[in-house]
């Protein structure tokens, strides 16, 4: 399907329009400048539409012009009557003709792409059993107004900040826990709603770059749906791995070194634990689990993660997130407390991969698994990119 | 006809003296459109019962269709509906041939089919309710269960409070040109909440209690 | 019954007349006050929103306040205002366009505005009882279920309630059309508004059904226990998804199939030229209404229905393009070698087709499922609609009160002021909706209270605002406009447009039995065949005679009283026992109002032909 399209979009106007659109809106949040295999598709997609959409608007404007210009009544034809024209059947014929026929060029590519979209079996087609282990699947779920990380068998979750390698499909299973909300990373990949009960949905997301690109909420879910906002930390296969290893070393009995962390460990495990998990959670927790919170790109989704905005947070949530769950359900500290446990959150950094990891041009291949040389594993990538041109162009 | 009397007059009444004024046949027409909304209605109601069919998730009373249904007690109900169609039939039948007795005395068994109808329907709700706790709150099910039958409940409960009405406004007057349209498209309802039944005792009965 | 002794009235029977009409052409003018208050009120609203969007992080208003404006924006404007007021024009148009004295059924008629201006104050009460709802238009469960206070179920109640008016009134159309067309004025030969209002109607019929049940369903959980969307007691929220789009869906074309009505009256009078492949206008009218029935899902492409039903229902929504293309090209070929006089009406009828075209080119575009994966519930899909809605709709609605408000209110708009309103609103139009598209595209996602800095939404929110204040203006201009018309215009007799249809045929006011002598209609635009072919008079079809025309009554109002009533009872029934008071009194009213329409012989009255001959001499 890349093949075709690379072709199509030699065409003039997709490449005019192409360059025209990719010069639109942030790189990590804009869907015009797709980093991510579903969003490249959903932008493809577009560009066709998009061409043969504009190639109409041509016509029928001309048209109109045209008429506006050449069939106004001008002064002194008060009395003239034009000929009453009932109809023109070749005409007809035409303008149903040709749509039928430009729709069916459109149709064809969404039903194939709405199919590849969906593929959410990565065991069924692996080659073999060690292919079917390495599949990741992270069972997400969202709540009001929170997002809940869940690396499958990996013993790892995390809330707020997604950890994904790059250049491979990592499957999530979206689901909820309160109302419906929905999973979008617009640079990486289209969305899909998280719905409570059994109608959980699964998606593939694919980066293609390493980066921090931002997530939102996409359907309506109360008073913070805006600011349900979400990272997706994209990294090298290399780093990912390390990363994974060191989350599932954290524990919450880490004491920190310094003395005013741990009172406010204490606190912590005092007041917070009921909520708020540190280290993997089998379950979804009340509140986010904070596992590495001291590496965080953001607090709560919105705003800069300091020290004085934690403090604040911890003695108001309801001054930056209207409708939480937290205000109202948990004694408020004093700010001398607050403080102190800030000062542990800020502590928790199990691993040494953060979002600047993801920022910088370092890429690091996975390590091998057992006896594999690293060309070898460079190979065999290369042979799974073939692989799913190859399987592309079949598709077809 | 600058009066209205040959309106109300209870003498040479046309062959259908439901659809002889423009306001009969408007009726009679709106009446149709009517029942086609209806249509959708329990469309929608009988696509909710079949998503929540035996839907429980973790409620504490949670007894299949398989148990919940018995079938005698809901084939008297169906027979008591089917025949009181029949009847209604036979009412509008004596209506074309302007015999006013006939088709109220047709009409008077046709709510009491409806009665004995409802009688039965009250007494299998308090049934599930006693025996089972198969109730409007228990669970997805039974919200679904009761919303579609209890729908259809109203339905009768309204023709019935509707034919009643009619009889005893008209009683001493006899037919005219004016309440033909009126009763006729009440026979129609009537026949409209039949067929209704038939496909609840189908799709909510036979088909709860195959699986 | 003449218009001296009307002109002699006070206040009070005035206002008494209006409570208790049934004529079509006063209950026209309800629709429009009251559809037009609704307008003006949906539009403070929108202002709302964009002055809270003008800046990044703004805190203008506070979030949940923010969900009530919107929710009750979308609400308003889709149920309370675009309706209400085609079916303003409806009611004023349709009758006088097929030639018939009254509608089939006037209590019904009168019964269904009445029940739409009940639920409509009922569902704006609850600003003032403790918050509006808050779950958006669209009311998705559970969000809707859990939603505290009583805004939600303000919003079930007042829907149901004006749901019920609408389907009244779908249904007096389609009698209407049906059994009361003038001699002569067969199906084919039907003016395209009255067809679009006949085919709207049927959708009316079965889409609001759907609606109903969802709002039962919504209000038995939220209210009576109900476990419809509550997944732990097995309920399924896709549910509410599902009943709410086989509305939904529908419902956008029955407001956009009225305004194609409109604008296929408006040009060919305009470009002095019959409509171009009326036929096939008809038959596109037909199409869009069938596929419009089996494209709902579309607005479910996220919802995770899989592959398949994505698919299926992809390539049906594209399918709604080609008879909406034909219409769009039989619109310009209408135009094409006519003489076109550039008034008002003629404005929002030529600006409506490239604005149009844009909504309806990306609903192409949204129609692709794998790329509506990034639009969906983004500003793309918000200014996709508004393309639509507004310039379609409201474009539609604008040129037809312009156009008609001879016909209804005996005056011709200000056409300088009008100029103005068009140019204001056109402008302001585009400079709001059209950035919206690269605001969604660029990763906006629709509904946000606020959104934080950095993300480049900056200026394509600022430039929306200042559209937006840019409608608002028009909107006064309009206002004004109207205001200053009413007390100083000159007022038309007859035909100030030189009309096509039958409407135009009858002198103005209206007598209120319309049609003295019923009309022949001898061909498709009954009245340029008589002004191009006959005398410009229409030929009466019978002689005078006595008209039989029906009574006033005060039990439509009584009925929806009753309703508004019973209806705050159930909402603070689960507070307060005293509601069960509310609801007896309520219901009471409405199903004694109802006995008593049914037992009370009710036969009309007639007009004297003695009298019709004495005031066509004082018209004369």
């Amino acid at each position: 399907m890349k093949g075709w399209m690379g072709r199509f979009r030699t065409l003039f106007l997709l490449g005019a329009l192409a360059l025209f659109l990719s010069g639109c809106g942030n790189p990590y949040v804009s869907a015009l400048q797709p980093k991510g295999e579903g969003a490249q598709m959903s932008y493809d997609l577009m560009l066709i539409s998009l061409a043969i959409m504009v190639l109409v608007v041509i016509v029928v404007v001309a048209i109109f012009v045209i008429v506006m210009v050449r069939f106004r009544q001008k002064k002194g034809q008060e009395d003239y009557i034009p000929k009453q024209v009932e109809g023109n059947h070749v005409l007809e014929t035409i303008w149903t003709v040709i749509p039928i026929i430009l729709l069916l060029i459109l149709a064809v590519p969404t039903v194939q792409y709405t199919f590849a979209l969906a593929e959410t079996e990565p065991e069924a087609q692996a080659e073999d059993a060690e292919e079917a282990e390495d599949v990741l699947w992270i069972d997400v779920t969202a709540k009001q107004f929170w997002w809940n990380f869940s690396y499958r068998d990996l013993n790892v979750t995390t809330s707020q900040d997604l950890y994904i390698p790059t250049d491979k499909r990592v499957y999530v299973k979206l689901s909820s826990g309160d109302v419906i909300h929905s999973f979008w990373v617009p640079t990486i990949s289209g969305k899909m709603d998280t719905n409570p009960g059994k109608n959980e949905n699964e998606m593939f997301i694919n980066a293609t770059e390493e980066g921090v690109y931002w997530g939102h909420c996409a359907e309506f879910c109360g008073p913070s749906h805006s600011l349900m906002e979400f990272r997706v930390i994209a990294v090298s296969p290399g780093e990912f791995d390390q990363w994974i290893s060191d989350m599932q070393e954290a524990s919450a009995e880490d004491t920190p070194a310094d003395t005013v962390a741990a009172e406010g460990q204490a606190l912590f495990q005092q007041s917070c634990m009921a909520c708020h998990a540190i280290g993997a959670s089998p379950a979804v927790g009340v509140g986010p689990n904070l596992t590495s919170f001291g590496t965080r790109e953001t607090l709560a989704g919105i705003e800069e993660n300091t020290k004085e905005n934690i403090v604040k947070w911890i003695l108001d949530p309801e001054s930056f997130k209207p409708g939480n769950e937290m205000t109202g359900n948990y004694v408020v500290p004093s700010k001398e407390d607050a403080g102190k446990i800030a000062e542990y959150l800020l502590t928790l950094q199990p691993s040494e991969i953060g979002p600047d990891d993801a920022r910088d041009n370092e890429y690091i291949q996975a390590e091998p698994k057992e006896e594999e040389g690293e060309g070898e594993e460079n190979t065999t990538e290369e042979e799974s990119t073939e692989e799913s041109a190859e399987e592309e162009t079949n598709e077809q | 006809m600058s009066t209205h009397e040959d309106v109300l007059s209870s003498e040479n009444l046309p062959h259908e003296p439901e659809k002889a004024t423009l306001e009969g046949k408007n009726k009679f027409l709106g009446f149709w459109f009517f029942l086609g909304g209806e249509t959708v209605l329990f469309a929608s109601l009988f696509g909710t019962y079949l998503a929540l069919k035996n839907s429980f998730g973790n409620a504490e009373h949670a007894t299949p269709s398989q148990e919940l249904f018995g079938l005698e007690l809901v084939f008297i109900m169906t027979m008591f509906l089917l025949t009181s169609s029949l009847t209604s039939v036979y009412a509008m039948y004596h209506m074309k041939n302007h015999d006013f007795k006939k088709m109220m005395l047709w009409l008077g068994i046709t709510v009491l089919l409806g009665l004995a109808f409802l009688a039965c329907e009250i007494y299998e709700f308090t049934h599930y309710y006693h025996e089972f706790h198969h109730t409007f709150t228990s669970s997805a099910f039974g919200s679904a269960f009761y919303a579609l039958v209890g729908f259809h409940g109203a339905h009768v409960v309204f023709g019935l409070c509707w034919i009643v009405a009619l009889m005893v406004r008209n009683a001493r007057r006899g037919l005219n040109l004016y309440n033909a349209p009126k009763f006729y498209i009440s026979s129609l309802y009537w026949h409209f909440i039949d067929v209704v039944w038939v496909f609840i005792f189908t799709v909510v009965y036979l088909m709860g209690k195959v699986g | 019954m003449s218009t001296a002794t009307a002109k002699k009235r006070g206040f009070g029977s005035v206002l008494w007349d209006y409570l208790t009409t049934v004529d079509h052409k006063k209950i026209a003018s309800l629709y429009l006050i009251g559809g037009g208050f609704f307008f003006l009120l949906g539009g403070l609203e929108a202002l709302l929103i964009r002055l809270q969007l003008m800046y990044p992080e703004n805190a203008l208003i506070g979030a949940q306040f923010y969900n009530e404006v919107f929710t009750m924006h979308g609400t308003t404007m889709i149920f309370l205002a675009a309706m209400p007021l085609l079916f303003a024009l409806m009611n004023a148009v349709m009758p006088l366009q097929i030639g018939a004295r009254d509608v089939a059924f006037p209590f019904i008629n009168a019964l269904g505005f009445w029940l739409f201006l009940f639920g409509g104050i009922l569902l704006n009460l609850s600003w003032f009882l403790g918050g509006a709802p808050d779950a958006g238009w669209t009311s998705y469960a559970p969000l809707s279920i859990y939603s505290p206070g009583h805004g939600v179920d303000f919003y079930a109640i007042g829907l149901q309630i004006s749901g019920f008016g609408t389907l009244m009134g779908g249904i007096n159309f389609l009698v209407t059309i049906v059994t009361m067309r003038a001699p002569g004025m067969t199906y084919m030969r039907m003016p395209l508004f009255t067809w679009t209002t006949f085919v709207a109607s049927v959708l009316i019929l079965f889409a609001f059904p759907a609606l109903t049940v969802g709002i039962f369903l919504l209000t038995f959980d939220r209210l009576f226990g109900a476990q419809f969307f509550e997944a732990t007691m097995g309920g399924n929220e896709i549910i509410w998804e599902h009943l709410f789009w086989i509305f939904g869906h529908p419902e956008v074309y029955i407001l956009i199939l009225p305004a194609f009505g409109i604008f296929s009256e408006i040009i060919p009078v305009f470009s002095k030229k019959r409509l171009f492949g009326y036929s096939s206008m008809v038959f596109a009218t037909v199409l869009i209404a069938f596929l419009g029935f089996m494209v709902w899902a579309h607005h479910m492409f996220t919802t995770g229905m899989g592959p398949v039903a994505n698919s299926i229902f992809a390539v049906a929504t594209m399918a709604i393009a080609i008879p909406t293309g034909i219409k769009i090209f039989n619109w310009l070929l209408t135009m094409w070698g006519g003489k076109i006089r550039l008034t008002s009406p003629m404005l929002w009828s030529a600006a409506f087709i490239p604005s149009f075209l844009l909504g309806g080119v990306t609903g192409v575009m949204l129609a692709v499922a794998p790329a509506d994966f990034q639009y969906h519930d983004s500003y793309f899909v918000v200014a996709h609609f508004h393309y639509v809605i507004v310039g379609g709709v409201v474009f539609g609605i604008l040129a037809g009160v312009t156009y008609w408000w001879p016909l209804m209110f005996g005056k011709v708009l200000d056409e300088k002021l009008s100029k103005w309103t068009f140019w204001t609103f056109f402008t302001g139009f585009h400079l709001t909706f059209f950035i919206q598209h690269f605001l969604g595209l660029m990763g906006m996602p629709r509904r946000y209270w606020t959104y934080l800095e950095g993300q480049e939404f900056e200026t394509g929110n600022f430039i929306s605002t200042i559209g937006a204040f840019l409608m608002g203006v028009g909107t006064i201009i309009l206002l004004y406009n109207i205001i200053k018309t009413s007390v100083s215009g000159e007022k038309c007799t007859r035909d100030p447009w030189d009309g096509r249809t039958l409407e135009w045929s009858l002198p103005i006011p209206t007598p209120h039995y319309n049609f003295k002598q019923l009309p022949l209609v001898r061909g498709l635009d009954a009245l340029w065949i008589e002004k191009t072919q006959g005398n410009g008079k229409m030929i009466p079809a019978e002689p005078v005679d006595d008209i039989h025309m029906p009574n006033n009554s005060i039990l439509p109002f009584v009925i929806s009283l009753g309703l508004f009533i019973a209806g705050l009872g159930v909402i603070y029934r689960v507070d307060s026992n005293a509601a069960y008071i509310a609801i007896i009194v309520g219901f009471v009213l409405t199903f004694g109002s109802m006995l008593v329409r049914s037992v009370k012989d009710d036969l009309g009255h007639h007009i004297h032909k003695e009298d019709l001959e004495k005031e066509g001499a004082e018209v004369e």
